[in-house]
């Protein structure tokens, strides 16, 4: 066994650039440990332990962003620990540690086993992680399929369900066959930059710098705008971008309640940050990826905005206004192509979606039933005579994914729009507005649900409201600070405005 | 004292906004209604206060009371810079009295969830103020959408007959506006090349580099439809008469009578004197929408109407088109009777909507055909409904008078035909203006009405329904007999912001 290249990397301090990940793995490793030796009775506390655990790893993430490793290489070029990328370990940490909340409340109305589900979501933080970090194929295919495989045991999750079982399967067999099309074009590219008949050919085309430098000897090659077109339709389904966001509704409706939140904000992130590492790796094929990711970002929000009209289960709701969301950040991409700020103004987006959606997903966890798959419209109505703290947390997270100002999600959609206006995209950006304007409806018709609606339903069928337990001391305080997190930074950007200026 | 050891414009907008938090806070009731006529006030006073010491202060780059914050976006050019000029000044005074008027008229009002009720009319006393106290463009936008959102969930909780309908489609209708005018403002940002929200920074700029006629006839086109949704320009109006129908008393006098100016304000303060071309170019299709379709079209609509809170609705369409007539115009004298007509009809139209509330809580009806004789047990009431009819008709010795005389003129130079089709307007404002007045005073009383008198005794205005009433008459009488205090500052901004600019491209 070749022992040279385990003592280059005990010599050099290269795993401390990864420290956040280790103490995450170490952790998930912690709590099945913990759940042999401790006595049945304790087990309860394991949740506890997971959501510390996270609290505790966030400040040291914070230390990484200043000292070490930041804008440079590890691992022989694997990793490549962008400015971006710290910020974004923060959004995963703070995406973990609220789908953990979301569980202790949801967990707690079905007969599962709990501590499996803090450990798998705790090792697919560390994956998504290192992916947004990751410089180099390889390592973005094994963080992406850590990623997708501890999903697919997460959505079907509540294994009693149908509902969850049919979600985990059919995300299990297009997520697969998303992965395949992506392994396709990333052996089309390696192959094809490889091609010593070339100029500017490498051997090392899985690293992103080598194969930025081939695009740009060969922006015009054949073979390697179909690799590029195969692995943007593999990130598409990881960010439900049309044409493949077609799992979306059902999946969302059948995983678990804090499952469908991390879908939603991590995974969607996740997403978006890759696509934007390869987009700036492809960018000497400016000429394809422009007029794809135009196309792609136009078809999103008109079909997330249409399709989500006619939903009435919240959860398909927010799982096609999630691709709407999509597209408004597909629309940051583009822009992105000439103006810098648009990546400071999707990061800005990404974190204001993250307070809104986990606020908005904090209440359908509360008033959701025992069947976690049926979350109707109609279950909010008088929502704001029995439990107003509810419905304010409610109206103020529909408030900002509606871009309605004061709120945070106003200020992401008007930075997306800026960047999209400088960079001259009049078409995509009508579009967008059509897409705001259509999304107050559906939005509007939930508060209007929550607020204006009387709890008695008007037809003897329609299902009356499962009974509401009483808020708990930890989800009230998560949800109060989400909603008035929202506000905040509706009013006051701070440091999240100064990231967005113009470097 | 003419140095307050604060800012007034922040404090106009802080102090209802904190109030607001504190009553949504769980403050108790009792304490929420004293604390909100606190709230109310002190917009109210500061807006006296500023308008009293505005000459005497020194303008900078033409803005009086000039202070900015940052709020983390300084890099982008946004940043909360408050200031008045001669244009903001008029509206920031209307908009603290109106909201004086409309929230003791609340507190008196008794509503159901009245907490909840002041609580959001004053999260819009504060929008309303910035809107008017904003220098920077980026938070004019931002305090009209904080006032407007409120609107809707008013109309949504309080609202009469059809209320859920009228609330989505005023919502719809106003978020598809301000879309449209977000997108015009965000291409100004862009397109000047000034990166920067900041007015008096877009002005220097385009002033030193003015755009060419395609951008700006672009620009301009989403300015004008974008605010002419948000003013109830023709066709784009029918939200108009069915939100004002449903809205409850106050949140329509504070919508109709400030927030609308919204739009008229962003076509004088911003779009006019950056887009001179953009204006001259779509002059002709504004003037012809306004002259024929607001004027003349809504003007008989509004005769045909049987219902005195749509009456009072379209009438408020309708003058809107005079104002229009008056951007239309392009000139400082146009401005100037716009200005001057949105602070007249902003003070006439709330005490419209505030009477036609009383009326009701006596007759338990807006049908007009249900009506009559209201004048022998409530003469003071009605001694106010003919005043605000007179006031909104423009008689002279009411605000109205000048504006629309103004506008006037200052049309004739445009055209003598549109000019005729809007005098025309004045007379049929007075034929639905009296009949109105006439139906519901005048007269022998119905059977349906007698019915009701019968059952519930008539009384006449008190005390508390008369304070906020009187507040708005008697600006309505100051401005109509003393414009001056007004058009000074006016006339000095609309000057340097109008003809300079003209002055220095010849």
């Amino acid at each position: 066994m070749d022992l040279s290249s385990l003592q280059a990397l005990a010599a050099n301090n290269d795993w401390t650039a990864i420290f956040p990940e280790l103490l995450l793995g170490c952790l998930a490793l912690v709590l099945l440990g913990l759940e042999i030796v401790l006595p049945r009775d304790l087990h309860r506390h394991l949740p506890v332990v997971a959501l510390l655990g996270v609290l505790a790893i966030l400040p040291s993430q914070i230390i990484s962003f200043t000292v070490g490793f930041v804008e440079g290489e590890s691992f022989n070029g694997l990793l490549y620990h962008s400015r971006e990328g710290q910020l974004m370990r923060v959004f995963f940490l703070l995406s973990a540690l609220l789908t953990g909340v979301l569980g202790t409340v949801s967990l707690a109305k079905q007969k599962v086993a709990h501590t499996e589900f803090y450990h798998i979501l705790l090792v697919v933080t560390a994956a998504m992680m290192l992916l947004v970090q990751s410089n180099h194929f390889v390592m973005l295919f094994v963080a992406l399929e850590t990623v997708t495989i501890g999903l697919y045991v997460l959505v079907g999750y509540f294994r009693t369900s149908p509902y969850s079982l049919e979600a985990g399967l059919k995300y299990l067999i297009l997520g697969a066959l998303s992965s395949a099309i992506l392994l396709f074009g990333i052996a089309l590219l390696y192959g094809v930059a490889g091609n010593p008949a070339l100029p500017g050919h490498t051997g090392a085309a899985m690293n992103f710098d080598a194969l930025r430098n081939f695009l740009a000897h060969n922006p015009h090659h054949f073979l390697a705008s179909v690799g590029i077109v195969l692995v943007l339709a593999g990130v598409a389904f990881k960010i439900a971008a049309f044409p493949f966001q077609i799992w979306v509704p059902d999946v969302y409706q059948g995983a678990p309640t804090p499952v469908t939140a991390f879908l939603a904000v991590a995974s969607k992130g996740a997403g978006f940050l890759v696509l934007l590492i390869l987009a700036r790796t492809f960018a000497p094929c400016a000429w394809l990826l422009a007029p794809v990711l135009t196309l792609m970002a136009g078809a999103t929000i008109l079909f997330g905005s249409l399709a989500a009209l006619t939903q009435h289960n919240v959860k398909r709701l927010m799982g096609l206004s999630g691709v709407t969301h999509a597209g408004f950040l597909l629309l940051g991409v583009v822009a992105a192509g000439t103006q810098a700020m648009a990546v400071g103004a999707i990061y800005f987006y990404l974190f204001a979606y993250l307070l809104a959606s986990f606020a908005v997903f904090g209440v359908m966890a509360q008033v959701a039933g025992a069947n976690d798959a049926d979350q109707e419209l109609s279950h909010y109505a008088g929502l704001a005579k029995d439990r107003p703290f509810l419905a304010l947390v409610l109206a103020i997270g529909l408030g900002s994914l509606a871009g309605i100002p004061p709120l945070a999600g106003f200020m992401g959609k008007l930075f997306i729009f800026i960047a999209a206006f400088k960079a001259g995209l009049y078409g995509l950006l009508a579009v967008a507005v059509v897409g705001v304007v259509i999304s107050i409806y559906y939005y509007f018709s939930w508060i209007r649900a929550a607020f204006f609606a009387s709890g008695i339903p008007p037809e003897g069928d329609t299902p009356a409201r499962p009974a509401l337990p009483p808020v708990g001391f930890m989800a009230g305080l998560v949800l109060g600070l989400l909603a008035f997190a929202t506000v905040l930074l509706g009013f006051y950007q701070g440091v999240l405005g100064q990231w967005l200026a113009p470097r | 004292m003419s140095q307050l050891p604060f800012d007034p414009l922040l404090l106009a907008i802080a102090a209802p906004l904190a109030l607001a938090v504190a009553i949504a806070l769980g403050l108790p009731k009792r304490w929420s209604v004293r604390l909100a006529y606190a709230g109310f006030a002190v917009p109210a006073l500061m807006a006296l206060h500023v308008w009293w010491h505005y000459s005497a202060q020194v303008p900078v780059s033409g803005y009086a009371f000039l202070t900015r914050y940052s709020t983390g976006l300084d890099g982008l050019g946004i940043g909360l810079k408050l200031g008045l000029n001669g244009i903001s000044l008029p509206l920031f005074v209307l908009a603290g009295l109106v909201g004086l008027a409309a929230g003791l008229y609340a507190i008196q009002s008794g509503a159901e969830r009245l907490k909840l009720y002041l609580m959001l009319l004053l999260v819009m006393q504060a929008g309303l103020m910035g809107v008017f106290a904003s220098v920077d463009v980026f938070f004019f936008y931002f305090f009209h959408e904080l006032a407007l959102i409120p609107t809707f969930i008013m109309i949504g909780i309080w609202g009469g007959r059809d209320r859920n309908y009228a609330a989505m489609k005023v919502t719809l209708y106003l978020t598809l506006g301000a879309m449209l005018s977000l997108v015009g403002l965000i291409a100004l940002y862009a397109k000047s090349g000034a990166n920067s929200f900041d007015l008096i920074t877009l002005r220097e700029i385009i002033a030193a580099r003015p755009l060419g006629q395609l951008a700006q006839n672009n620009i301009y086109a989403l300015l004008l439809f974008g605010f002419g949704i948000l003013v109830s320009l023709w066709p784009l109006h029918t939200w108009a008469p069915l939100g004002y129908g449903a809205a409850p008393s106050s949140a329509a006098m504070l919508h109709a009578g400030v927030l609308k100016k919204f739009g008229l304000y962003g076509l004088i303060q911003i779009a006019l004197p950056l887009l001179p071309l953009g204006s001259a170019h779509w002059s002709h299709v504004l003037a012809l929408l306004a002259g024929v379709g607001n004027v003349l079209v809504i003007g008989l609509v509004t005769m045909a109407q049987r219902d005195l809170k749509q009456v009072i609705g379209y009438s408020s369409v309708m003058h809107m088109g005079y104002a229009f007539l008056g951007v239309a115009c392009y000139s400082v004298l146009g401005a100037g009777g716009v200005v001057l007509l949105m602070v007249a009809h902003g003070l006439s139209v709330a005490l419209l909507f505030l009477l036609a509330t009383s009326i009701h809580h006596r007759t338990h009806t807006f049908e007009l055909t249900e009506m009559g004789g209201l004048a022998q047990k409530a003469p003071v009431l009605a001694a106010f409904f003919v005043a605000a009819t007179f006031a909104s008709i423009g008689l002279p010795g009411f605000a109205n008078f000048w504006g629309e005389l103004t506008i006037f003129v200052a049309l004739w130079q445009f055209s003598h035909c549109l000019t005729v089709i809007a005098i025309s307007g004045v007379v049929i404002s007075a034929v639905y203006g009296l009949r109105a007045a006439a139906r519901v005073f005048f007269g022998p009383p119905t059977d349906a009405f007698a019915q009701v008198a019968a059952a519930h005794p008539v009384t006449d205005l008190n005390w508390r329904e008369k304070l906020p009433a009187l507040i708005l008459l008697a600006a309505l009488l100051f401005v109509g007999f003393w414009p001056k205090s007004l058009t000074t500052p006016l006339n000095a901004t609309l000057n340097a912001v109008y003809v300079a600019p003209a002055a220095a491209g010849k």
